[in-house]
């Protein structure tokens, strides 16, 4: 099992900062959807995507994957970018999202894009979902992996714990939690709205491993999964502490930025922090027609 | 000859433990209440593929949602009040907006749940349910229908919802009695009036008949309609053709039930006087399942007094058949 692109930390850099600019860009068309959360989980996005798991994008329903579940939908941006990136579907598609005439929805569908396992939106189902997954593998004796990826906020619902408990009584260490502790959600600081701490105590008192990192840390990020991997007789979590708006100095640690797009100018002022412009980077998706395949896909390997 | 006596919901413990037998991709959930709904037939069988989940029934459901996704065919059971209100966000969000292989039995439907009173009797899945795109619904009539429904649900893609009572019920079908997913079952032929119900309210149809047929010279058709998702509109449009006026009978609300989706097929196809037998927009109460039934009016004799009044409207209405 392997990753069909296993990028370096110099070059999972690069692939962050091109997540970045695709998620600035395609809110411009979209005109409504999620901005900060996106930028705060794309470090951990794309360390997953082009490091960790298991995938072939010709064959997104191929046996051998890992399987991992967006919990909080609404983070499409980082998701879908890392979709395109990662060659399930051409980076010109970005440019539709959430229009008539696209396949990629407000919120994930697994009926409409190719690398959604599970339609998600309503927050914290993701878990349980993981859950189920990770019981279905063992049974099968797969030796897949099952990442839940989580935001903060989200820990604020009910059917988590349910799902936390679950998955600490039946030992699931094929089962990975990331939590994206960006300590902000639509209506302020999480510690204000609802407060989830102290969340890593929390897991632990429901029979998981806990590990901290900085979320925006490549290194600590890459242990973090190594451990978790490593870890057996109970399941994992990981709270990626990260900053909402991450890479765009306007949107750094703004709440405000959970819900809302940039409009063209904010897009033009955020792509040339990020080193590139809106016309460029809107060209590059424009002409991106042909899924970027890797080189060897995961199921040629396998 | 006495009737026999027999639990829907054993059927699907029996079918389910058949079925670990024939089908190795079956998998079987519970929450905290294996032999309630009969599933500890199959837990006793094949530990390894059955989950006892706890009092966590929305975790339940998404944790059924999982496995499906490792090529597994997961039932989980409840009772029916839980499965189809607490777990709705799930089963839409996650089973049917997804389309997931996902079977759900819910159990201790209808108000003849009894002493336990309203909370644990549903009688809101068949409206809850079929407002899900995706979403199959089936309400057997009895211990063998139950089981094969079970066994047929088995073998259909995508999400199921099946719908089973507490107590002992009046076996009507035997083993040989042919079931077909999505298409009803004409128990009685008759073209005087049709009555259409679905679970035990079918034994009820069935009595109500007799006694049309004894007092009013009134020779009633009974339609068994067991799947209430994917309906069987033919026989609906076919019943309201030839008799002219139709009766509905189930242990459920009146909105969003059976009656209403025979209202809509008729609406479209055959306009005809439609009576109802069903909960009136109440909740129920503890007490005996048969005072029950008959204190919220859904018995034999309900069926009746519809019946005349159906007969009366079709006839005032001078169209006849």
């Amino acid at each position: 099992m392997a990753n069909p692109y296993n990028l370096s930390i110099l070059e999972l850099k690069q692939k962050a900062l091109e997540i970045r600019r695709d998620i600035i860009t395609m809110l411009v068309p979209a005109k409504s959807g999620h901005t900060g959360g996106p930028l705060s989980f794309a470090d951990v996005g794309t360390t997953l995507f082009f490091h960790e798991l298991t995938f072939d994008p010709r064959h997104p329903k191929w046996e051998g994957r890992d399987m991992w579940f967006w919990s909080f939908g609404h983070v499409t941006p980082v998701h879908y970018s890392l979709l395109a990136e990662a060659g399930f579907f051409p980076k010109c598609d970005l440019l539709k999202f959430r229009q008539f005439d696209g396949h990629l929805q407000g919120h994930p569908s697994s009926l409409d894009t190719p690398g959604v396992e599970v339609s998600s939106g309503s927050l914290g189902q993701g878990l349980s979902i993981a859950v189920g997954a990770a019981l279905g593998s063992r049974l099968d004796g797969h030796s897949r992996r099952i990442y839940a990826l989580m935001s903060d906020g989200e820990q604020q619902e009910g059917a988590i714990w349910e799902a936390a408990m679950s998955a600490g009584h039946y030992k699931l260490d094929n089962l990975c939690g990331l939590i994206d502790y960006n300590q902000a959600q639509i209506d302020g600081r999480v510690e204000d709205i609802m407060g989830i701490s102290p969340l890593a105590d929390k897991y632990r008192a429901f029979r998981w491993h806990v590990i901290e990192v900085d979320g925006h840390n490549f290194e600590e990020i890459l242990g973090a999964l190594d451990e978790a991997r490593h870890t057996k007789g109970k399941p994992t979590v990981i709270l990626a502490h990260t900053i909402m708006g991450q890479g765009v100095s306007f949107m750094h640690d703004k709440y405000e930025w959970h819900g809302k797009p940039p409009t063209k100018e904010q897009a033009e002022k955020a792509l040339a922090e990020l080193g590139t412009t809106f016309d460029e980077w809107h060209n590059h998706l424009a002409t991106s027609t042909e899924p970027a395949y890797p080189q060897k896909p995961a199921g040629v390997l396998a | 000859m006495p009737v026999q006596m027999k639990k829907t919901r054993e059927g699907f413990g029996h079918a389910l433990a058949e079925l670990g037998e024939t089908n190795p991709n079956v998998v079987v959930l519970v929450g905290d209440l294996a032999s309630s709904t009969m599933v500890h037939f199959f837990a006793q069988k094949f530990p390894q593929r059955f989950f006892q989940m706890g009092v966590a029934e929305q975790n339940m459901s998404n944790v059924a949602a999982g496995l499906s996704l490792t090529g597994k065919i997961p039932f989980f059971a409840t009772y029916g009040a839980f499965a189809a209100c607490r777990d709705l966000d799930m089963i839409r969000v996650t089973t049917c907006y997804s389309n997931l292989n996902v079977k759900i039995g819910g159990a201790h439907g209808g108000i003849s749940v009894g002493p336990d009173g309203a909370t644990h009797q549903a009688l809101e899945e068949f409206a809850i349910m079929r407002s899900l795109p995706n979403m199959k619904v089936v309400c057997p009539c009895d211990y063998w229908e139950t089981k094969k429904a079970t066994l047929a649900i088995a073998e259909i893609w995508g999400p199921c919802y099946l719908r089973m009572g507490r107590e002992d019920v009046p076996v009507v079908t035997d083993e040989n009695t042919p079931f077909e997913f999505g298409k009803a079952l004409v128990m009685r032929e008759g073209k005087d009036l049709a009555i259409i119900g679905c679970g035990i309210m079918v034994y009820e149809a069935l009595e109500a008949a007799e006694v049309l047929a004894r007092e009013d010279r009134v020779e009633a058709r009974v339609i068994n309609m067991h799947t209430l998702k994917p309906l069987d509109e033919g026989i609906i449009i076919q019943a309201a053709r030839d008799c002219g006026s139709l009766v509905t009978a189930e242990e459920h609300q009146i909105y969003g039930g059976l009656g209403a989706a025979v209202a809509q097929v008729t609406a479209w196809y055959h306009p005809v006087p439609v009576e109802m037998v069903a909960m009136w927009d109440r909740f129920g109460q503890s007490g005996k399942p048969e005072e029950l039934l008959v204190a919220f009016g859904m018995k034999s004799t309900n069926i009746v007094e519809k019946a005349r009044k159906a007969l009366r409207r079709r006839d005032h209405r001078g169209n006849g058949k």
